[in-house]
């Protein structure tokens, strides 16, 4: 029973290991827990998630799995049979969502959608296109789509109990990261990280210790020199929304990439183009605006900026006052741009369109123009290209 | 067995208590994280308070070596005592520093270790770790001499998330996240601290508290640590629950803000999204 609910994480996204799974087992078999459920929940996740970005998707397998069981048995490691808990689970379920389940083929295949669903809104979700506002409300209350044995967030549960836990989605927000096909992209952002000499001198400089202490008559003189430290600090502004939901999953890759690989690194988004404000939370985007000027006051120059961002879209929208779709912008986003730029003398545009399709846009020539021809596509190829041109 | 339940000074939530309880028994690290201000640092003497062991503390620095947690090998002050003729010279183990780590394992009775703020080093810091932590045991090079834990220490580990930590570090550890409390952890959690707080008062403290914490756009959220802090001045100055609710358009923001907000600019925004609230309703 608990191997098939290890696999079930797996599925679910959560990385676990062999290893974490049988220090599960270890710390059951040493009775660190007597028997509740809550506990259960609990104990599984200290041993088996490793970062609270991942607690939410424990959360819906969880709540999937132990649908329906609120006290475990006094011997977990016996084996359950899943038919049992099949039929608990189906103890809950009316006659008319049993047919429903049958007519989906049967509680695997619902299971299967409903991940696929889970996984459908997670994507859009950090896509920021289609979820603002939505934030507090189910998911599948939402869609409409409701079968009671594996609905998701609408348990009325006992006040302060770990059901209500796992049945709120707390962490949802914390859900950052797309951890497949980000290593790819991991080696080409290494380039960006530029050892620079600067902080506390800790090394031995042997050679100007041996100078020293000659010109000292043989005493001893030691000589330090700074230690490295990775002084490299990025602004990346991503576009969302909009004709950029197509290249979504490369965006998320990259900036969960990212996020990893530098000290200072501040992500901001946009929508289509630069104008004078951007924002840093997709949900509260209408709210909490960073005006591009107090940006440029805040991060000083030495910052290296990326955008990201396919730069499809009518002309007007950047050359014009009030191009915008989204709001009146008093000045044309060539200008902002232009700012930004004379800010951050270190700036590459990163392109998800494919390079042999950037002629047929007029908007992405005038970007190109715009950024000195500094656009790369989002390959592993161009990031090189692109991080060649930031180390410079 | 000895189980930890939180203490008279610290409270501690079922699952915290839970993950703590599994890292003793498992004799494995416990790493937290959390919002600053939380208690994770407290955690850590409090279960050495509650268990009756010695705490050892590592604070780590962002030059922090994790070499320094094991031992560290004078071999300057040895070169120049060798140059000045000293007969300590002759055995190396006088320039062998002990780190905390070392001590731990050598502790008489089975010890706390707190690893404090393990994100601010390198990020290679936690994977030179690896076979320490598993294994409990290292080797003195200098010496030649293997050091290996008496008893297995419980060890404690924070991080205040500003670097990832590699996967093969986080396996080795339990983790558990401090969520930040609700109202009713934090009423007990001030209960504990101030138990002799007017109720009148803390009800309009919390109210006040939540209210700032949920402005958005807040670059510094005030945190348990800094409502704990202003509760004192508050009680210092001894100021009535009256003062807090007050509508008066010349004290639009609580009195000894400075203990909660520490940031200029969320000054500026907290001062002027109250204004226009209070205008709203007049």
């Amino acid at each position: 029973m608990l191997t098939d609910f290890f696999f079930k994480l797996k599925e679910g996204g959560v990385p676990v290991t062999i290893k974490e799974f049988l220090t599960l087992l270890e710390a059951l078999r040493k009775h660190v827990i007597a028997g509740s459920l809550d506990e259960f929940y609990y104990l599984a996740r200290v041993c088996l998630v490793k970062d609270e970005k991942h607690f939410d998707r424990y959360d819906r397998v969880f709540a999937a799995y132990f649908k329906g069981i609120t006290n475990l048995p006094p011997d977990l490691l016996a084996q359950i049979p899943e038919e049992w808990l099949r039929r608990q689970a189906e103890l809950l379920l009316s006659d008319e969502e049993k047919e429903l389940i049958r007519s989906l083929g049967g509680w695997e295949k619902l299971m299967e959608t409903l991940r696929k669903r889970l996984e459908e809104q997670r994507g859009r979700h950090q896509g920021g296109s289609k979820w603002i506002g939505t934030a507090g409300t189910s998911p599948f209350g939402a869609y409409g789509y409701n079968p009671e044995g594996v609905r998701i967030g609408q348990e009325g549960s006992r006040n302060r109990s770990a059901v209500k836990v796992w049945d709120q989605r707390t962490y949802r927000n914390l859900d950052d990261a797309v951890e497949l096909g980000t290593r790819n992209i991991k080696v080409a952002l290494r380039r960006l990280r530029r050892f620079a000499r600067e902080g506390a001198a800790e090394e031995l400089d042997l050679d100007d210790t041996i100078r020293s202490t000659a010109k000292n008559a043989g005493w001893l003189d030691i000589k330090m020199v700074p230690e490295r430290h990775n002084a490299v600090k990025v602004l990346l502004f991503l576009d969302v929304g909009g004709s950029m939901d197509d290249h979504v999953r490369v965006c998320e890759e990259l900036f969960s990439a990212t996020r990893t690989e530098f000290k200072h690194l501040e992500y901001f988004y946009f929508h289509n183009f630069l104008y004078e404000r951007v924002w840093k939370d997709n949900r509260r985007r209408h709210t909490e605006k960073m005006g591009v000027f107090e940006l440029m006051h805040t991060y000083a120059h030495d910052y290296k900026v990326i955008f990201v961002g396919d730069a499809t879209m009518s002309p007007y929208e950047i050359s014009y006052p009030g191009g915008s779709v989204e709001h009146h912008n008093e000045e044309p986003g060539a200008v902002w741009l232009k700012r930004v730029l004379d800010v951050y003398p270190h700036a590459i545009w990163l392109n998800p369109q494919p390079e042999d399709r950037w002629g047929y846009y007029d908007s992405i020539g005038i970007v190109r123009e715009l950024m000195e021809d500094r656009m790369f596509p989002l390959t592993l190829a161009g990031l090189e290209a692109g991080m060649r041109e930031l180390g410079r | 067995m000895s189980r930890f339940t939180g203490t008279d000074t610290y409270v501690a939530t079922d699952d915290l208590t839970m993950a703590v309880n599994a890292a003793i028994a498992l004799e494995r690290p416990l790493l937290i994280k959390g919002e600053p201000g939380t208690g994770k640092t407290m955690l850590a003497i409090e279960v050495a308070k509650s268990l009756g062991r010695p705490l050892i503390q590592w604070h780590i620095k962002s030059t922090g070596k994790a070499q320094q947690g094991l031992y560290e090998y004078d071999a300057v002050s040895r070169l120049r005592d060798s140059q000045l003729g000293d007969d300590r010279v002759q055995d190396i183990a006088n320039y062998i520093k002990r780190g905390p780590l070392w001590e731990a394992f050598e502790s008489e009775t089975p010890a706390v270790v707190l690893i404090d703020e393990i994100d601010k080093a390198d990020i290679e810091f936690p994977n030179d770790l690896l076979r320490e932590l598993d294994r409990m045991e290292f080797y003195v090079y200098e010496t030649q001499q293997l050091v290996r834990a008496r008893h297995r220490p419980t060890i404690i580990i924070t991080s205040n998330n500003e670097k990832e930590l590699p996967d093969a570090f986080l396996r080795r550890c339990f983790f558990h996240y401090i969520k930040f409390p609700d109202r009713e952890t934090m009423e007990r959690i001030v209960d504990v601290h101030y138990p002799h707080i007017k109720r009148s008062l803390l009800r309009e403290a919390l109210e006040a508290f939540f209210e700032i914490r949920d402005v958005p756009g807040l670059k510094k959220k005030p945190s348990t640590s800094e409502l704990l802090d202003w509760l004192k001045l508050l009680m210092a100055e001894d100021i009535s629950p009256e003062v807090l609710r007050s509508q008066d358009q010349h004290k639009i923001i609580p009195p000894l803000h400075g203990a909660l907000i520490k940031n200029e600019q969320d000054v500026h925004l907290f001062e002027r999204l109250v204004f226009m609230s209070r205008r709203g309703k007049a």
